[in-house]
């Protein structure tokens, strides 16, 4: 065997090996607790209480309340089977923030509520105009009025 | 007769071609980034379902997260062909190309981070790919490292390149960090990285700046691998004769 095709081999097996490594990081990685814990975790008792995590899941529709008199704000993060979580704040919520979207909240779980001391947004790889958007939503929601009403 | 590939493995030969190459790389390295921002900036939506104006940050943002990863596994491949058939000139390559991902690296990090600052609310955060795209930058910053630390380039090369291939790991990590099979299991803060709902514009438009990012890499990485090759040469008799000429 020429000193040539060794080096190829050791380098091929060198690749191989990467190879390996990263398909197994990858499935390291897989598994939420990686980065963040869903509500229904939260519920199993998965969760470390005392100490920080991240939870994360989308902001229950008509749960968003804010004080009047302080900055605190209250939502429900939920998982939309069922699972919820009621999450506390005294942070600016970022104007990505909204009910029925995705968020990542962290902070400390006390007694069943979510104290967080960071709120951020999660946004999807949408990327498409508001006025299509608006016009598809109004396609798929069903409508009581009649024919030939237009608005 | 058929083109002689070989040839160019020569640094000598490759040396006048490259210099060639590069007028033509700007070239075309402006044009279509010019045309590709352009088109992102001033023909696309200006307010999406989501987010408003500072989703166009991904026209940069995109490209240069695309050429950190192309350009680190460019990297691991000349140097793979230089282990194998020890020929001075992919080494050079993998060498100048190191510097230029790590600068792309470093725009996807940086543009990314103030992307995430207006959407998300936050500069950063330890989400497995913000923290991938980080372990990259620290690739390329220790094969630039170790490639200056050891005074013999031949050696210089061999360890880098090795270094350059377990490192390797990490690019599909990176990938599939936001885009495994099953999204609930791997959660991150960033969005997966889908074409599905990108509106047509800002898609091409995307595409054409990458393009774009792609000649200007080659452009510079030709521009870096010339002055490698005379710093590396420069007691070969083509190299005293060129700055003979020159003179």
């Amino acid at each position: 065997m020429k000193a040539r095709q060794k080096r190829l081999i050791f380098v091929l097996l060198g690749v191989v090996a990467v190879v390996g490594a990263s398909f197994l990081i990858t499935k390291a990685m897989q598994g939420n607790l990686a980065y963040l814990y869903a509500p229904e975790a939260v519920l199993a008792g998965e969760v470390p209480t005392g100490k920080v995590i991240r939870l994360g899941g989308l902001v229950k529709e008509g749960s968003l309340q804010r004080s009047d008199t302080k900055l605190e704000a209250r939502f429900v993060v939920t998982d939309n089977r069922g699972h919820e979580v009621t999450v506390v704040t005294n942070k600016i919520l970022p104007d990505l923030f909204k009910e029925g979207k995705s968020s990542v909240s962290r902070g400390i779980l006390k007694e069943g509520v979510f104290y967080a001391e960071e709120v951020l947004a999660k946004h999807d790889a949408n990327y498409m105009p508001k006025e299509v958007t608006d016009i598809l939503k109004k396609e798929h929601t069903p409508t009581t009025k009649t024919i030939g009403e237009t608005k | 007769m058929s083109f002689n590939w070989f040839k160019y493995s020569a640094p000598m030969n490759f040396y006048p071609l490259a210099g060639k190459l590069v007028p033509i790389f700007w070239l075309l390295a402006l044009t279509l980034t010019g045309f590709g921002l352009y088109w992102g900036f001033f023909q696309t939506p200006d307010v999406l379902s989501e987010q408003k104006q500072y989703y166009r940050i991904i026209f940069v943002h995109v490209a240069a997260s695309w050429m950190g990863m192309w350009l680190y596994a460019m990297m691991v491949f000349w140097g793979l062909v230089g282990l194998v058939f020890n020929t001075k000139l992919s080494f050079m390559m993998a060498k100048a190309t190191s510097v230029t991902g790590a600068f792309m690296a470093t725009i996807a990090l940086v543009s990314g981070a103030v992307w995430g600052k207006v959407s998300w609310g936050t500069w950063w955060d330890w989400d497995p790919r913000l923290t991938m795209s980080l372990i990259l930058l620290f690739l390329y910053i220790g094969y630039m490292a170790l490639q200056s630390a050891i005074d013999d380039p031949r050696r210089a090369d061999k360890a880098s390149a090795v270094l350059a291939l377990v490192g390797l790991a990490i690019v599909p990590v990176i990938y599939y960090s936001v885009n495994c099979p099953n999204p609930n299991e791997c959660a991150s803060l960033h969005q997966e990285s889908s074409f599905k709902g990108v509106e047509s514009n800002i898609l091409l438009s995307m595409l054409v700046t990458a393009l774009g990012f792609w000649m200007y890499s080659f452009a510079v990485i030709l521009m870096r691998v010339r002055n490698v090759i005379l710093a590396r040469e420069i007691n070969t008799k083509w190299v005293s004769e060129l700055s003979d000429t020159n003179q």
